[in-house]
């Protein structure tokens, strides 16, 4: 009964957002107050029937009812109850479930707090949105029913894949997927400017905290996923360069991209169209990597299905949102004047080059990432493109982005002058110079690291370098608490978002120092890495809820004191026949110890030993980051309405609040 | 600075990015493209030993042979085939936990003068059934769909080759 429900409810959803698009789209273009008023409640109507639908697919999970086809595919009564909850997204069908919830969340804020907007951009917004909910909620009835049935019903599931078993991984498809749709709305707010042909300092203000926000998801999702890379998968490394990784790095850059260029609109009416063309690309980014996720062109443990058709009515649905966006742009654009002069050497001109460098940067990851797919399709050659490709071509379009990063900041609008911007930040490069060749010295002439050292002093040094400037800090220093309370948070956000990218290179750096081996040893055997004594004491069999395993205990020493006793598993899945390895971390602030157990022969256990140092921090920074992104959002300026929406819409904003 | 100046500095600038992007994707592919070789393609057209490319086909039965390396550290001899032709590879490190006789697998590295394959990655997935797409095709090309004397993969795990059988199984 409560499958039935939930399709029921499913379905429901998609008449109401057929009926919202329709309303608002409408009542927008003939202004007739009536209609644009009755899409919020539309939108509210949607975001309650997609959430029961969600609800009563995760109690399908919960309870593991097994005459649920999806359940039965994806889940088994032995696992534990958050991964039978997580178990309800950690497959296709759930998944897009969830992604259309997020839609419904994201048109429930724009028709609840949305009040202050002006009524026919709030309903060509919320109609935007609906066509895009209708369109995947579509899909999913069609195509990715989660609650089909099946009869007779089996005993039992077939059990989630063991690697996704795992509480990061739990919450880095929600986190991942409020980024990717966050973008949606920003594209709906491109889709109704393009419509009305206006693009004003109050659109701005509404874009940049969506964007910012999305943003900040995103990096904290990206991160979860990268850290999960690294515990679970057991190689060591962080970022692969994966497909289905670039997937979710592109529309990062390019809603990068976009929330700097939000700031200029907003403060200076510059830009205009560009930013409109970021929102557009932004959200088709996330479009993108939805697809190439979703439909099986790529193998990878994000490929559910091979199912040709999912993977062609996805590629419709890109090409419907994307194409049609981009016409319209192509319509319209040219509509919208810009105001806003400025001069190539100004916060402008650098956050234009910011915003070209992170274009760049994500036109490179897009060829690498899709090149080898056209080239089975159209040269029938199968060739694939790997870390060496993407570090080269990145790399030197990453290093003036860094260059400008602590710059730019520094430089007043309009018109700048370079000198008076070095003058703040002399301090900043020696600092950089000095971290540079420190390494270099330290770690014996190998330059990307120390460049990468380098790189992160100047980011965070120039962070705190902005600061002092904004606060006087230098000039005036008993004032300087005073100012430094009545400054901006948007400012407070920036310096901390830009630190915490520093933060992160610092953690990319020393992963460039990091050393590893491979030892098989017997009980009672050590071997030496960076320092430590590494002893494996024994190597058991324990048993877990879903799986058995053999389980090694090495103790890990320095100069003769215990440092920790670690213990590596590697783990046998009866119900999916699979095995994984699990790794043990020790994790001081400046290093991880990591050890992998291997394969046994001749009674010694093969151990794989790494010595990380500032690992941490590479997922540290990206929560620094989305936290100047949050530090940003809650900023005074983002929630005071703008005064020229109110004076376009008195009342009938107060009106559509749902 | 007038607006027509203005535009040709933001095209100059655009152009350079996209120029620099296109220069750097371009040296980039030219030096890191790894081509997927099958062991027929191989005994057809030998690539030159400083070129690394990725080998894949099943793992010959009976062909592995677990050693270790002059500096302890374990290793691996073993031959892929494709039916018609095999190779020998030589692989330093922990072979991957599906790593079988008889299964799929694809390997990184490169060809030695002396014919034998110096593998520096070996991938096997975490999945039992999986069949890396690039070898199902080469078996295909090759005619021969199970060289191998051990157990065969079972036919509905051959996702490329048979769509409608594959069923979807594993997560996010």
């Amino acid at each position: 009964m409560i499958p039935e429900l939930g399709h029921f409810v499913l379905a429901l959803a998609l008449a109401l957002s057929l009926a919202q698009a329709a309303v608002g789209f409408i009542g927008a273009q003939r202004a007739e107050a009536r209609l644009m008023a009755a899409a919020g409640p539309l939108a509210a109507g949607v975001l309650v029937a997609v959430g029961l639908a969600f609800g009563c697919l995760m109690w399908s999970y919960v309870v593991n009812d097994t005459t649920v086809a999806n359940v039965v595919q994806n889940s088994h009564s032995a696992k534990p109850l958050l991964y039978k909850i997580s178990g309800t997204w950690g497959n296709h069908e759930g998944s897009m479930v969830l992604w259309v919830l997020i839609l419904a969340l994201c048109g429930g804020a724009v028709a609840g707090f949305g009040g202050n907007l002006p009524s026919a951009l709030q309903a060509r917004v919320l109609a935007v949105l609906a066509l895009v909910g209708a369109g995947f909620l579509g899909f999913i009835l069609a195509t990715s029913n989660p609650f089909d049935r099946v009869w007779p019903p089996p005993v039992d599931g077939q059990g989630l894949n063991p690697i996704l078993q795992d509480p990061g991984l739990a919450f880095h498809p929600p986190l991942l997927y409020l980024g990717y749709v966050g973008f949606a709305v920003t594209y709906a707010f491109a889709v109704a400017a393009l419509i009305e042909g206006r693009v004003d300092a109050a659109w701005g203000r509404w874009v940049r905290p969506w964007a910012l926000a999305a943003w900040s998801l995103l990096t904290l999702g990206i991160a979860l996923g990268s850290w999960w890379a690294y515990y679970e998968l057991g190689w060591g490394g962080y970022w692969f360069w994966d497909p289905v990784e670039n997937a979710s790095l592109l529309p990062w850059l390019a809603g990068c991209a976009l929330l700097h260029s939000a700031i200029v609109v907003e403060k200076r009416e510059a830009l205009k169209t560009w930013t409109v063309f970021l929102a557009l690309l932004a959200f088709g980014m996330s479009l993108l990597g939805t697809f190439l996720v979703r439909s099986g062109v790529l193998n990878s443990v994000h490929a559910f299905a091979n199912d040709p058709e999912r993977g062609v009515v996805i590629l419709a649905l890109l090409a419907a949102f994307i194409g049609g966006g981009f016409a319209l742009f192509a319509w319209r654009a040219a509509s919208m004047t810009p105001t806003g002069i400025f001069a190539p050497l100004s916060r402008e001109g650098a956050l234009v080059m910011n915003n070209l460098l992170l274009c760049s940067i994500a036109a490179v990851v897009l060829v690498g990432t899709l090149y080898p797919m056209f080239a089975d399709l159209l040269l029938s050659e199968k060739i694939s493109v790997g870390p060496p490709f993407f570090n080269t071509a990145t790399l030197p379009l990453a290093a003036p982005l860094i260059g400008a990063m602590a710059v730019g900041p520094l430089l007043p609008w309009k018109r700048a002058r370079l000198f008076p911007a070095i003058q703040r930040l002399w301090w900043v490069a020696l600092g950089a110079l000095a971290a540079f060749l420190l390494c270099l010295a330290l770690s014996g002439a190998r330059i990307g690291p120390a460049l990468g050292f380098a790189a992160a002093v100047w980011l965070i040094a120039g962070a705190a370098a902005d600061i002092a400037d904004r606060t006087a800090l230098f000039s005036r220093p008993r004032a300087a608490w005073g100012r430094a309370k009545g400054l901006p948070r948007a400012a407070w956000g920036a310096a901390v978002g830009h630190a915490g990218l520093g933060v992160t290179v610092l953690g990319l750096a020393g992963m460039g120092i990091a050393t590893d081996m491979l030892a098989a040893l017997k009980p009672g055997e050590t071997t030496r890495l960076a320092g430590y004594e590494f002893r494996l004491d024994a190597v058991r069999d324990v048993t877990g809820p879903n799986w058995t395993a053999r389980r090694a205990t090495v103790e890990i020493r320095r100069d003769g004191a215990l440092v920790t006793v670690l213990e590596p598993d590697r783990r046998t899945f009866p119900v999916g026949r699979m095995t994984t390895t699990e790794a043990a971390i020790h994790t001081t602030v400046l290093s991880d110890l990591y050890v992998v157990l291997g394969e046994e022969r001749d009674g010694a256990a093969i151990l794989r030993l790494h010595h990380n140092p500032l690992a941490p921090w590479i997922w540290t920074g990206a929560a620094i980051m989305a936290l100047g992104g949050g530090l940003s959002l809650s900023d005074r300026r983002m929630r005071v309405a703008a005064p020229a929406a109110k004076l376009a819409a008195p009342g009938m904003g107060k009106a559509a609040q749902a | 600075m007038t607006r027509k100046r203005r535009r040709l500095w933001l095209l100059l600038l655009c152009g350079l990015g996209l120029g620099s992007a296109t220069a750097l994707t371009l040296t980039a592919f030219q030096d890191n493209l790894v081509f997927f070789r099958s062991p027929s393609d191989i005994a057809q057209a030998a690539p030159t030993p400083d070129r690394a490319f990725r080998l894949g086909g099943l793992v010959e039965a009976g062909s592995v042979a677990r050693e270790t390396a002059a500096d302890g550290r374990p290793a691996a001899r073993f031959r892929v085939t494709d039916g018609a032709h095999a190779v020998s590879v030589t692989y330093t490190g922990v072979l991957p936990d599906l790593f079988r006789e008889g299964q799929g697998v694809v390997t990184l590295g490169k060809l030695g003068p002396d014919g034998v394959f110096r593998a520096s990655e070996v991938l096997a997935r975490h999945d039992e059934t999986y069949m890396p797409p690039e070898v199902a095709d080469a078996l295909k090309r090759s005619g021969h769909w199970n060289p191998a004397e051990g157990a065969a993969p079972p036919a509905a795990s051959w996702n490329t080759l048979e769509p409608e059988r594959s069923r979807p199984r594993n997560g996010s």
